[in-house]
């Protein structure tokens, strides 16, 4: 084995209970450095579960999850979150926002504390960061971004975006795409959970199909939209 | 283990049909209170078992929180063994208020390693958390007894049905208050992670006892109260009741967790069963959902 | 130990910058504490000199009702667009946020507080017979007291049903030597009958034994999803 087939995501027999309803249902998987993941799935699937065990927001029941070979708290550094919920005070401006995000992760910068890689973030999501407005009266594409923003802020290895796209629109959600192709083509590992796989057609280099808290087939590309139980 | 339930029963039925007798027949009539005293061989040894299922709950709490990883789960057993020890050679060196005994500090104090480490061999992992469950419920409902009874005993023999400034008493009540939001606290958290939360709260309560008890005591040394309850020694014989009576009610209490820890033990089980199903059935059969 | 306390501060002083934008919730509090005080004033409407055996109690129990209503907020920032959950997935440790949460709490407490002593002093005609400069350690202490338990146990409801309930709930039992102590203490000084040293003495343990769990439990109770 190559140092390059060093995984980046090693999911080990993982059930995910929540009382009597079990999120994940034994899901075993291996991921790779450097790929574009699209995790797609009717709702239920537990592919927002199985998102926030990878950031260490949901501990399994049983079962391990491995990240770059450490426990998800132990790599935090190396992990970008991204939800629907937009993970930002609606009180503050973008680059208010940021700012205190950087001081979180020790972020430096030169001339203005942590003020030019939070700018340069900013407008690599194509926002300006002069914007005082606070982030409540964003539009949702713009919010989008901006929670963008910040979980690209420290310069994560690993990106964990779920459902990035939704209520953005179409011009938005194409740029999005555009950056997000930038940064796996760079060497960053991206997990995007959607139900728009079609934006990822010829991006994404693996389709992750779960049903039932189980990954029940992973394709190359999106040829069928419902493949069957053990089409592997 | 399932024969030894009734014939277990058997015996505290037995043990606690003595312990009437004694009570109301044998022990003799106190010479100032009359026949109205009786009442303590029910509410002392309920104080007592009550105290005795909240110990186990700290202690059980304390060693579920530092099972969590492995280095606190080994400092934690230092930490258990020093404060024994500390504890013990504190409690006869130091001072300590009016009415505390310190063989009294010494033997609970050195309990604590010797039921820690008891509780960490019989009762791993999860269990500690079961037990936790049923010490604090059971627990409750024996420190409500002795609230109930405390009121019942004043109001005839000294004229009040409670009094602020009684230690004891109040002390009690403080703990009930704990452990009743500790039992709320289960019930209403949503958390996958509940048993964490309660744990913590124990600990938090542990803390506050004693607190509770020297703020009580040195208001009152401020404001004098009367004292429920009375203090000084006890006839040899009223004591030996005392300790049948107690003795009984430990069985009791034994039983009563018994079955608390299997209902709650069976519960777990059926819910993992549930839960498990679901991962081999609707899965096996693709798109049934 | 260094980015600990660099991080409480740079997140208190974003709390108190998002307090003094929206000042709705400082407002509101501010016109609570007031509506308290009146009413009380009302319903203990006694003679100079039994105002100020109870005074003590009222000052104390007015305080705390205020105190829960501000601690329910804590963290309702945080839970809005589940902010909180950008916290736990980075770096920052958890003590910086409790510690920068439990300090906003205190701050704005004692605004609360130092609002409501003079209106009480007027409406009891209060004096205090003993020491009064005692009265401002028994009132740092006291209320970080309630503020630092407050806000952990804040952060446990975050993860129950009936939220606002369960805070004063868990804080109540937990908070009653403190409350003892506050109450007797003050009482001890406006009538000049005892010294306050002991009561003193007992709070600063009360929030060294406190401040010291949370800061060991406050991890687990954050990451307890």
């Amino acid at each position: 084995m190559t140092e390059a087939a060093k995984p980046a995501i090693t999911v080990t027999n993982v059930i995910k209970q929540f009382g009597r309803f079990a999120a994940l249902r034994g899901v075993n998987a291996e991921f790779e450095i450097g790929k574009f993941y699209a995790i797609l799935g009717d709702n239920g699937a537990g592919k927002t579960t199985l998102l926030r065990a990878f950031a260490g927001l949901a501990h399994p029941t049983q079962g391990t999850i491995s990240i770059l070979g450490q426990d998800p708290q132990a790599a935090c550094r190396e992990i970008g979150y991204m939800a629907h919920p937009s993970l930002l005070y609606d009180e503050m401006s973008g680059m208010e926002n940021l700012r205190y995000f950087a001081r979180l992760y020790g972020i430096a910068g030169t001339g203005q504390p942590n003020g030019d890689r939070c700018e340069q973030v900013v407008r690599s999501v194509g926002l300006d960061p002069e914007l005082a407005r606070p982030v409540g009266q964003y539009s949702q594409g713009m919010r989008q971004r901006m929670s963008l923003a910040r979980a690209i802020l420290h310069d994560p290895k690993i990106l964990l975006l779920d459902e990035p796209f939704s209520n953005v629109d179409v011009h938005s959600a194409g740029e999005m795409v555009g950056l997000l192709r930038g940064m796996r083509d760079s060497g960053k590992t991206i997990f995007v959970v959607t139900h728009q796989a079609a934006l990822l057609r010829g991006v994404a280099d693996e389709f992750v199909w779960m049903q039932a808290g189980q990954i029940i087939s992973r394709t190359a590309d999106l040829s069928a939209d419902f493949p069957s139980a053990g089409a592997r | 283990m399932k024969r030894l339930f009734p014939i277990l029963s058997v015996v505290t039925a037995l043990l606690l049909g003595y312990a009437l007798y004694q009570a109301l027949v044998v022990a003799p009539t106190d010479a100032q209170q009359g026949d109205v005293y009786r009442i303590i061989y029910y509410h002392v040894p309920s104080a007592w078992t009550a105290f005795l299922l909240f110990f186990i709950n700290f202690i059980a709490s304390v060693q579920y929180l530092a099972e969590a990883r492995p280095s606190s789960k080994q400092a934690a057993k230092w930490i258990a063994v020093a404060v024994g020890i500390m504890g013990a050679v504190v409690a006869y060196v130091v001072p300590l208020p009016a009415g505390i005994r310190p063989s009294a500090i010494a033997t609970t104090v050195l309990a604590i390693p010797v039921f820690y480490f008891f509780l960490g061999k019989y009762f791993p992992g999860e269990k500690l958390d079961v037990l936790a469950v049923t010490t604090a419920e059971v627990g409750v409902v024996f420190c409500t007894i002795v609230l109930i009874t405390g009121p019942i005993w004043a109001r005839p023999v000294w004229g009040i049905w409670w009094a602020p400034g009684d230690i004891r008493l109040t002390s009690t009540l403080v703990l009930w208050l704990i452990y009743v939001s500790y039992l709320i606290l289960r019930r209403f958290s949503d958390s996958t992670q509940t048993q964490k939360l309660a744990a913590a709260l124990a600990v938090f309560g542990a803390l506050d006892v004693p607190l509770v008890y020297f703020s009580i005591w040195f208001f009152r040394t401020q404001h004098p109260q009367p004292v429920i309850g009375g203090g000084g020694s006890m006839d040899p014989r009223m004591l030996h009741v005392l300790m049948i009576s107690w003795t009984a009610f430990l069985f009791f209490a034994f039983l009563v967790c018994w079955s608390r820890y299997r209902l709650e033990t069976l519960r777990r089980e059926v819910e993992q069963a549930q839960a498990h199903e679901s991962v081999t059935g609707a899965g096996a059969s693709g798109g049934a959902r | 130990m260094n980015s600990l306390w660099s991080i409480t501060l740079a997140t208190l002083a974003k709390d108190i910058r998002l307090e003094w934008r929206s000042k709705d919730a400082l407002n509101s509090m501010l016109f609570f504490s007031l509506l308290v005080v009146v009413i009380f004033s009302f319903s203990f409407d006694p003679l100079a000199e039994e105002s100020r055996h109870i005074a003590g109690g009222l000052i104390w129990v007015a305080f705390l009702f205020a105190a829960v209503v501000a601690l329910n907020q804590t963290w309702a920032r945080e839970l809005r667009n589940q902010v909180l959950d950008a916290y736990r997935v980075s770096p920052a440790p958890a003590n910086a946020l409790f510690l920068a949460k439990a300090l906003g709490n205190f701050i704005f407490v004692s605004v609360l507080e130092a609002l409501m002593t003079p209106l009480f002093i007027v409406f009891y005609n209060l004096r205090a017979l003993g020491p009064a400069w005692q009265l401002i350690p028994i009132a740092i202490l006291g209320t970080w007291a309630l503020v630092v338990n407050g806000t952990f146990f804040a952060a446990m409801s975050i993860r129950t049903r009936s939220r606002e309930i369960m805070l004063p709930l868990l804080l109540f039992p937990i908070s009653i030597p403190a409350v003892i102590a506050m109450v007797a203490g003050t009482t001890s000084i406006l009538t000049g009958e005892e010294s306050a040293h002991f009561y003193i003495v007992l709070l600063l343990t009360y929030d060294v034994v406190f401040t010291t769990a949370c800061l060991a439990l406050f991890e687990t109770i954050l990451h307890a999803e």
